[in-house]
């Protein structure tokens, strides 16, 4: 659905030439070469699953139990009690609240801003085109540690009144956090939307134009329906980076209370060090929702990678 | 479309601009038009210029400087640097390790994951079983993975003493030793990024033309030359957008570290550096931005070629 260029070469391309040329080569000669390499791919998915599934396996069993008999042995009881003492010891809630008003705010305004952006660039053909594509794209390049430092002071220094944030500054606030977010996400959204438009025959917006359609009814009723898919790739790639940052909330936000779940895990390491099995539950509840985005919305988190850079 | 009736103002409108400026055959922008663009164009080249430019310009600005975070910056030129450089411990030992984070991903992890994207770039059995537990790690995050870390590899509990058969007081302490620790962060730092790498492989794999291939086979070329010869330089954006990943999360590689022990005791990153000048006992912004401007250096030559590639291809458009 999202990548026109590769999807047309595999789906005609290569089934056509494939079983013609190559399988029955295939079927006389490499018999055992074909079970060695099926055996190194079990090894390599197996060695890759395994420390995912003894953090379930831990997470699972009573402490005394894996302490007696080790973490490879047959388990005796299995339960959910840590998952209970992690949520509730580590007032997981509060911190999984704190990611929504971070993430649903900043997926929200990066892809509104990005696709904008990127339909200005590909259809209305505003000023220094060039200069903006590399200024993005560049920007979305840094590592963040970088720019983190002046930011900080930024926000330090950047006065708000006390009844929009209690620290009087733009620090410590959500909406530093967002705002950092959207500025170093909208680079790459941007990138990829502008290759995905380029994709978009230009007849679509032509027509409206001749419509009498406003730029913004251009772009919110022609183009958006038209990049519904990328934009819900984007949407379930940019909320599992959001969710996953750590170095944000850690350097922009003081207050424990306030921190994202991610975040918030360098300080559940301390209040919940009773042991390791604990610590694996509470790692499993961070970890629920990347594995909900592995197994419910893995097409959309691969096309949003790959849309990204077999375009580029 | 079609069957709307279009006013006559609107259809002189889009030759008027044809006629005065050649080849613009685009309707004339109308004053509201100009203000929505103004507005949300206007806004999102502000947050980014404000937020990532400045502050990457602020951060050369600041590391000649002595600055506490209040007051105002003092100009103290290249001691930062000096100091770096030849005074403090952790600098030169989080270089290499940086150095060491980068050789590791790009000579084991990178070329793990293109030979897992080619062995998997075929039909075969069970093919999206094994793509899938490769890319299972992409999607948790390294703050998390740094628990498993300290799972796998603490003294008394963990997997790899379990193995090993040390569980009675003899455990080797994978975390606490400065000289092992490194070592299994690396790996499973690696293991993040192998199935990132093949995800992108895999798809740059695909949009190689088939024919390319095949005339390489019929010219009686091997399955291994075909694919250094023919395959590979043809992915050659692919490969650029990999060599920038390798590099960026070299770079920026920082939770891990910081999860497992606070980026200490073995495990010093030049990404722990600054952050713990901004967030550790004293603020010294001055110094943790000298230490900034270092990643930047080290970044630029690898971002400047990206570039260079999406403007040639720009060019070409």
């Amino acid at each position: 659905m999202t990548t026109v260029a590769t999807d047309a070469s595999s789906t005609d391309g290569r089934p056509a030439t494939r079983p013609g040329r190559q399988v029955p080569v295939h079927k006389h000669r490499t018999r055992p070469a074909r079970m060695v390499l099926h055996a190194f791919l079990w090894f390599m998915a197996i060695l890759w699953i395994l420390p995912i599934f003894l953090l379930l396996y831990a997470s699972l069993r009573p402490y005394a139990e894996t302490q007696k008999d080790g973490y490879f042995s047959l388990p005796h009881k299995l339960n959910l009690d840590y998952y209970s003492q992690a949520w509730t010891g580590g007032s997981m809630g509060r911190h999984f609240l704190n990611t929504l008003y971070v993430a649903i705010p900043g997926v929200i305004i990066t892809l509104f801003l990005a696709s904008f952006l990127a339909f200005a660039l590909t259809r209305v053909k505003i000023p220094f085109r060039r200069t903006l594509l590399v200024l993005f794209t560049a920007g979305n390049l840094l590592p963040p540690q970088i720019i983190v430092t002046p930011l900080y002071t930024l926000y330090y220094n950047v006065h708000l009144p006390t009844w929009l944030s209690s620290s009087g500054s733009v620090y410590d606030t959500y909406f530093g956090v967002i705002l950092i977010h959207v500025a170093f996400q909208t680079g790459f959204c941007v990138f990829v939307l502008y290759n995905y438009m380029l994709t978009i025959p230009i007849e679509l917006t032509e027509a409206s134009i001749v419509d009498g359609a406003s730029v913004w009814r251009q772009y919110w009723q022609v183009i958006l329906p038209v990049i519904r898919p990328a934009l819900g790739a984007l949407a379930t790639l940019e909320f599992t980076w959001i969710y996953n940052d750590f170095l944000w909330a850690l350097v922009l936000m003081t207050t424990g209370d306030k921190y994202p779940i991610t975040t918030s895990l360098n300080n559940l390491k301390q209040s919940l060090y009773i042991n390791n099995n604990l610590l694996a539950a509470a790692a499993m509840i961070v970890a629920l929702p990347s594995l909900v985005v592995f197994f419910a919305l893995q097409k959309q988190f691969i096309s949003g990678l790959t849309l990204g850079a077999s375009k580029g | 479309m079609v069957a709307t009736p279009v006013p006559t103002a609107e259809t002189t409108a889009p030759r008027t601009p044809a006629v005065r400026r050649g080849r613009r055959r685009r309707r004339r922008l109308e004053t509201r038009d100009i203000i929505v663009l103004s507005v949300v164009v206007g806004l999102t080249v502000i947050i980014d210029l404000a937020l990532i430019w400045g502050t990457s310009i602020a951060s050369i600005f600041l590391s000649f400087t002595a600055y506490e975070g209040i007051g105002t910056p003092r100009y103290v030129g290249t001691t930062n640097y000096h100091n770096l450089f030849t005074i403090d411990p952790t600098f030169w030992p989080a270089f290499e390790h940086n150095v060491l984070w980068l050789a590791f991903l790009g000579l084991v992890a990178t070329p793990l994951g293109l030979l897992m994207a080619v062995l998997l770039d075929r039909q075969l059995r069970f093919s999206r079983f094994y793509q899938s537990s490769l890319y299972l790690p992409v999607t948790l995050s390294f703050a998390v993975v740094g628990f498993l870390v300290q799972l796998v590899g603490s003294a008394d509990q963990g997997v790899i003493n379990a193995i090993l058969g040390r569980t009675h007081g003899n455990g080797i302490d994978f975390i606490g030793n400065p000289h092992l620790n490194i070592w299994l962060a690396l790996a499973f730092a690696g293991w993040r990024h192998t199935g990132y790498v093949m995800i992108i492989y895999l798809a740059g794999l695909k949009s190689v033309d088939p024919a390319l291939k095949e005339a390489a086979i019929v010219d009686g070329a091997s399955p291994v030359q075909t694919f250094f010869r023919v395959v590979f330089p043809t992915m050659r954006p692919i490969n650029v957008i990999i060599l920038v990943i390798t590099v960026i999360e070299a770079l920026r590689a920082f939770d891990l570290v910081y999860v497992i022990n606070g980026g200490r005791n073995g495990l010093e990153l030049l990404a722990v550096m600054v952050v713990d000048n901004i967030i550790g006992e004293a603020s010294r912004i001055g110094y943790g931005s000298a230490v900034a401007v270092i990643l930047l250096i080290l970044t630029t030559g690898f971002v400047i070629t990206y570039l260079t590639q999406i403007l040639r291809r720009e060019e070409s458009r």
